[in-house]
């Protein structure tokens, strides 16, 4: 491992602890209200779910319930912005960038407003609530978007100092978050800062990029390779947008094999960053994990890994074949 | 008043005879909306909205809000009257390069309050500006929202007046340019409104129905909404689209195309819409003999 990361010392441990990633948004989210009074909540009927209740008790005219109605929320947010706020808008990522796309498009992006936009629910792991909720496409279309930042943290921790860090940039920000309980993969002493990536741990055969809960799974299937002498790096790139491509690049010239795998349609994620990075500035052949152009479903969490071919079998399996030269 | 009704009139026909020259040296952009709209702007720049056109983001201002953003020639050439920039630039409009571009983009030109175009954002961004600066300033800002009624097709409109009633955002008048038309048609024939009044009292605001051309009856709801402490104000402004010119007048085709574009049955011939439509615009329809240009 890379002990400078300083990963939670029990990782691989019976100890490790599971704490959903929107958890630690909450805590993140009071603690950006404290830093600054002009940091506000937005949520469309969804305030405990979203994590957003610690901050509505704490700052209770700083936030705003608006309902079901997401176009509203966020074009909202853009006019609290215009008048010096800093609003976070808070719904299920289907509903959030999903319905309101071209409000933050025209009066976020464009119009150049600080409205941060959480997208909770995200990934397959949302688990019962099957595809309807589980969006898969979210960091694709916020990519995209000119003038966004887009974070997916990887666990509750870091999910807390994106949460802040997010709160003292000015310009349209978007961060997505899991719904279920997650392995803790990092310490607060773990860096974490806009626009980087992390060396999670060192790796010579492979290098596996990875975001959101499933950099777990590659740190698992990392140690397993290791038994079967295959050595291989692991990259948390919490920052998707803008990507740390000087770390990527390294690593991916270093070793010529990159796997990248995310909870997400592995077209235009962060499997899509990594392909265009790699196929204008490196001969390092990707293979992209991801959800395979199909929706989600009900199941559990771990159920829903396997069937999409996310979970750490899945990662040795690929690793192992690229590794032997035989992949597609 | 800060000026008569007759000062009004002769800068509102001005603004008139700008949006006309601009869209014609555009050769695109809408005409029927800004002719219809230009009282209503007049009255707002140049009586009512608290401004500084020489600081164009003086804390204290009011914010006005142009929702339904395809009618900005009524916009620019009212800013450009009021001084916000010389009227030698609005002849750049929708030119490469240009500040006044086809919809209105704020980081572009001060004094834009927002970015507009894409219809139903603005009662929601305005619902945000008011509940924002509510919070803060004891000072009576206000917030302006000028929106289309063929706009209130969309639903981003109602979850905004629906948040706006509720939160009794007072310091919110949004202003509706009643003039019946859209692109494909009449609004009661494409998707009809009426009742309309009775939709806004419904979400609870408060309702004043006035003839979007006569400045008295602009002015005074303009100044009684800001006398109504519970509730925001819809003002419902009848207007006549493509008003000032007697052949645009009531004619949906106007909606969005400008001078010399297009050959309509009954007007006068693409070549010389935009010197008749000025002619009309000069002599009040005729009104004034004494031309001899």
């Amino acid at each position: 491992m890379n002990s400078s990361a300083k990963l939670n010392p029990s990782l691989f441990t019976a100890k490790l602890e599971l704490v959903p990633i929107r958890k630690g948004f909450g805590e993140g989210l009071v603690d950006a209200g404290k830093n600054d009074d002009s940091v506000m909540a937005l949520t469309a009927d969804l305030l405990e779910s979203t994590q957003v209740e610690p901050f509505a008790k704490a700052f209770p005219d700083r936030f705003i319930e608006v309902g079901v109605a997401e176009q509203n929320m966020v074009t909202l947010a853009s006019g609290l912005a215009a008048v010096g706020k800093k609003p976070f808008t808070t719904s299920y990522a289907s509903f959030s960038p999903g319905r309101n796309w071209e409000q933050i498009r025209t009066t976020i992006c464009l119009n150049d407003r600080n409205v941060k936009i959480i997208g909770h629910h995200s990934g397959v792991s949302v688990g019962p609530d099957g595809a309807t909720h589980q969006m898969l496409e979210d960091i694709a279309l916020m990519r995209v978007m000119p003038n966004m930042t887009v974070i997916v943290p990887c666990d509750s921790i870091e999910a807390r100092k994106a949460t802040v860090a997010l709160a003292k940039t000015t310009g349209p920000g978007y961060m997505r978050l899991a719904r279920e309980k997650t392995a803790v993969i990092t310490t607060e002493a773990t860096p974490f800062e806009i626009g980087q990536a992390q060396l999670f741990r060192d790796g010579k055969d492979i290098s596996i990029i990875a975001c959101g809960p499933l950099v777990y799974e590659a740190l698992l299937a990392a140690k397993e390779l290791e038994k079967l002498n295959i050595s291989a790096e692991v990259i948390n790139s919490p920052s998707i947008k803008p990507l740390d491509s000087e770390l990527i690049l390294s690593s991916a010239n270093k070793t010529n094999k990159v796997i990248t795998i995310e909870e997400a349609q592995a077209v235009g994620g962060l499997g899509g960053a990594v392909a265009e990075l790699l196929a204008e500035y490196s001969t390092a052949k990707l293979s992209r994990l991801g959800i395979q152009d199909r929706f989600g479903q009900s199941g559990t969490i771990q159920e829903l890994w396997k069937e999409y071919g996310l979970d750490s079998k899945a990662i040795i399996k690929l690793a192992k074949s690229i590794h032997m030269g035989k992949s597609k | 008043m800060i000026h008569t009704t007759q000062e009004l009139e002769l800068i509102a026909n001005q603004i008139r005879q700008d949006i006309i020259h601009m869209l014609v040296e555009a050769g695109s952009g809408h005409t029927a909306g800004p002719l219809g709209m230009a009282d209503i702007f007049t009255a707002l720049y140049f009586e009512v909205l608290r401004h500084q056109p020489q600081k164009p983001n003086w804390p204290e201002r009011d914010r006005m809000l142009l929702s339904n953003g395809h009618i900005n020639p009524v916009l620019y050439a009212t800013m450009a009257n009021a001084g916000y920039f010389p009227r030698s630039e609005l002849k750049t409009l929708r030119k490469f390069g240009t500040r006044l571009q086809g919809h209105p983009e704020r980081t572009r030109l001060p004094g834009l309050e927002t970015t507009s175009g894409p219809l139903g954002s603005g009662i929601s961004q305005a619902s945000g500006m008011a509940y924002g600066l509510r919070m803060d300033s004891k000072k009576q800002q206000r917030v302006w929202c000028l929106t289309s009624d063929g706009e209130h097709q969309e639903g981003n409109t109602w979850e905004a007046i629906m948040f706006a009633g509720k939160n009794r955002l007072s310091n919110l008048t949004v202003v509706v340019d009643r003039n019946n038309i859209q692109i494909d048609g009449m609004t009661e024939d494409i998707m009809p409104l009426e009742p309309f009044a009775m939709k806004y009292q419904a979400f609870n605001w408060h309702v004043i129905e006035i003839n979007g051309h006569n400045f008295q009856e602009i002015i005074s709801a303009m100044e009684q909404s800001k006398a109504i402490f519970e509730k925001p104000t819809c003002i419902i402004a009848h207007t006549i689209p493509g008003r000032g010119v007697d052949f645009m007048e009531f004619d949906f085709r106007w909606h969005g195309v400008p001078p010399g574009a297009k050959d309509f049955s009954g007007d006068p011939p693409r070549a010389v819409q935009a010197k008749a439509a000025l002619e009309r615009l000069r002599t009040l329809n005729g009104k004034i003999r004494s031309e001899h240009e």
